[in-house]
């Protein structure tokens, strides 16, 4: 069934888009990302203008993360002060964000802008992930070898230190919020949460204990992704209220079968099988970039 | 307007071939864009009227129907390679390409119609959509210009359709204009025009307005009118479809 989104102004098969928002939904709970850096590429693969595509998405997440941080509440594993550091740097990366995307959605780039970010930040995290995970692998076959004890780092020497008593940590407020600004540079670029980023870097630049890293990145990227859709909403107006309840309503339903998924998979497989697919979706999008393209023009709408 | 005063001054100038004129209209004139709109069909019918026998050896008859939309400025931009991919580089600014435009004619236009005239009247998409001179850098326009009807003709909204029109004994003729689900908001005109040797004799046009309605108009105009009501709307939905859903679930779980 045809139906004609309103601000996208194109007319797209109603239940492609919600098998999309459960397929991407199942893989987002099953792996515990919020799913934003697949379906952002998909939408805009299936015709969705790329400005309507990563605002929508803002506005998708912001369903899925609070979903998601509803559950992390009842378990008590949200940092919530460290939580709103990164809030704030986020809204200051999402404020910069979107006048980065208005800039060049007045110039055309913005596909140029959305597909690089992509393969750069798809091909670094998706390698790392991939690397790690197969060494992961490796080890688990040779028992004995214990873990690394986590040491002393540079940011332990920033001044500004501040106690947060859910992660357990006494550290500089410095990191968290420049990690917060990049994500919300990503959230308003790229259409996603962010959570791909933000969570390795808790864990591996703050130290964050990981029971409390998901739920606490769900919880900023709640607040940023609603950040974004407002901003793009009122400057941009290209969020569509029709393609996201469509997607949201397929996500949502996803992503509770895909949680129930992903407790029956091992943990180093869950995260290979990401690694593989986050690889997939850069390999395709740098194809686009360096194969010659089928249709060389593209009309866009004029004036400034 | 240019169009307008053309055919104005042509009209004018050419009263002894009005022997004939045309009369013109159409199944519906508003066509509403609503959530599960998926394009619509336009009857275009009219006969044509004739006060005095034809003089011998007039040419046989010749229709033309025009359907276009709203005329749009749009920007054409073409990819270049550029440190090892493609980019969007050149563009160009095409200041009145209709954003829907379809040609229903009884034989192939070039066959039927003298140069001038398929000019002057905008009649084929080579003439509907053209560069405006000033915004002319380069000698490449025609590329752009041509990538606009390739594209838009991919997508359903640009068509030329050689014999579309049933023409039933020289007065009555009908054509069946498809308008695809991909179709913007804006004042659409169909115009009419009558041919004999291979001039103009009578025109018509009529008007279609078409309109997002419901809950699309809704919308729209609130994204635009007041985009923070919007947005926050926007976010009221998400957080209520994820507290929905988590509820849900929670209870099917018991």
């Amino acid at each position: 069934m045809l139906i004609y989104l309103p601000i996208a102004e194109v007319s797209v098969n109603m239940f492609v888009l919600l098998g999309l928002g459960g397929l991407v939904g199942m893989l987002s709970g099953i792996f515990g990302v919020g799913g934003g850096f697949l379906m952002t590429p998909i939408l805009i693969m299936i015709g969705i203008p790329p400005a309507v595509a990563v605002a929508t998405e803002a506005n998708q997440i912001v369903a899925s993360s609070f979903s998601g941080v509803l559950a992390h509440f009842k378990r008590m594993t949200v940092d919530i002060k460290m939580g709103v550091v990164l809030l704030i740097g986020g809204l200051v990366g999402a404020t910069v964000g979107v006048e980065i995307f208005k800039y060049l959605k007045s110039i055309g780039q913005v596909e140029l802008l959305v597909t690089l970010s992509y393969v750069v930040f798809l091909g670094l995290i998706g390698g790392l992930m991939f690397i790690e995970s197969l060494n992961a692998i490796r080890k688990s076959k040779k028992p004995g070898v214990l873990p690394k004890k986590r040491r002393h780092n540079w940011i332990h020497g920033l001044p500004f230190k501040m106690r947060f008593r859910t992660s357990g940590l006494y550290i500089s407020v410095i990191p968290p919020l420049l990690v917060g600004v990049v994500v919300g540079i990503l959230a308003a670029i790229m259409g996603v949460g962010g959570g791909f980023i933000m969570v390795p870097a808790m864990i591996y630049m703050l130290g964050m204990p990981t029971k409390v890293v998901v739920g606490t990145s769900l919880f900023q990227i709640m607040f940023v992704t609603a950040y974004t859709t407002l901003s793009h909403a009122m400057q941009n107006f290209t969020v569509d209220a029709i393609l996201a309840l469509l997607l949201l309503t397929g996500g949502v339903i996803g992503a509770q079968i895909g949680t129930r998924i992903g407790v029956k998979l091992k943990a180093e497989q869950l995260r290979i099988l990401l690694a593989i697919m986050v690889l997939a979706m850069c390999f395709k999008l740098a194809l686009d970039l360096l194969l010659v393209p089928s249709e060389l023009f593209s009309i866009g709408a004029g004036g400034k | 307007m240019l169009r307008i005063i053309i055919a104005a001054t042509l009209w004018i100038a050419t009263p002894l071939l009005a022997q004939e004129s045309v009369v013109v209209d159409l199944s519906q004139n508003k066509v509403e864009i609503t959530t599960t709109f998926s394009g619509s069909n336009i009857f275009v019918f009219g006969a044509v009227k004739r006060d005095t026998p034809l003089p011998a050896g007039t040419g046989p008859l010749d229709v033309a129907i025009v359907v276009e939309g709203p005329l749009e400025t749009v920007t054409v931009r073409k990819k270049e390679k550029k440190f090892g991919i493609w980019v969007n580089a050149e563009a160009i600014e095409i200041q009145e390409a209709p954003s829907f435009f379809t040609i229903a004619t009884t034989r192939p236009l070039s066959e039927m119609l003298n140069e001038g005239d398929l000019r002057d009247y905008a009649i084929g998409l080579n003439y509907a959509v053209r560069p405006q001179p000033q915004s002319i850098t380069n000698a490449d326009t025609e590329s752009f210009s041509e990538a606009i009807i390739r594209i838009r003709t991919d997508n359903g909204l640009y068509s030329e359709r050689v014999g579309l029109i049933n023409l039933t004994e020289d007065t009555l003729f009908e054509a069946d204009i498809r308008l695809p689900a991909n179709l913007v908001e804006g004042d659409y005109t169909a115009r009419v025009y009558l041919v004999r040797d291979k001039n103009i004799v009578a025109d018509a046009s009529v008007g279609i307005v078409v309109r997002k309605a419901g809950l699309e108009a809704w919308l729209y105009n609130l994204s635009r009118e007041n985009a923070l009501l919007y947005g926050l709307l926007s976010i009221l939905v998400a957080l209520a479809a994820g507290y929905g859903a988590s509820e849900i679930f929670r209870r099917l779980r018991r």
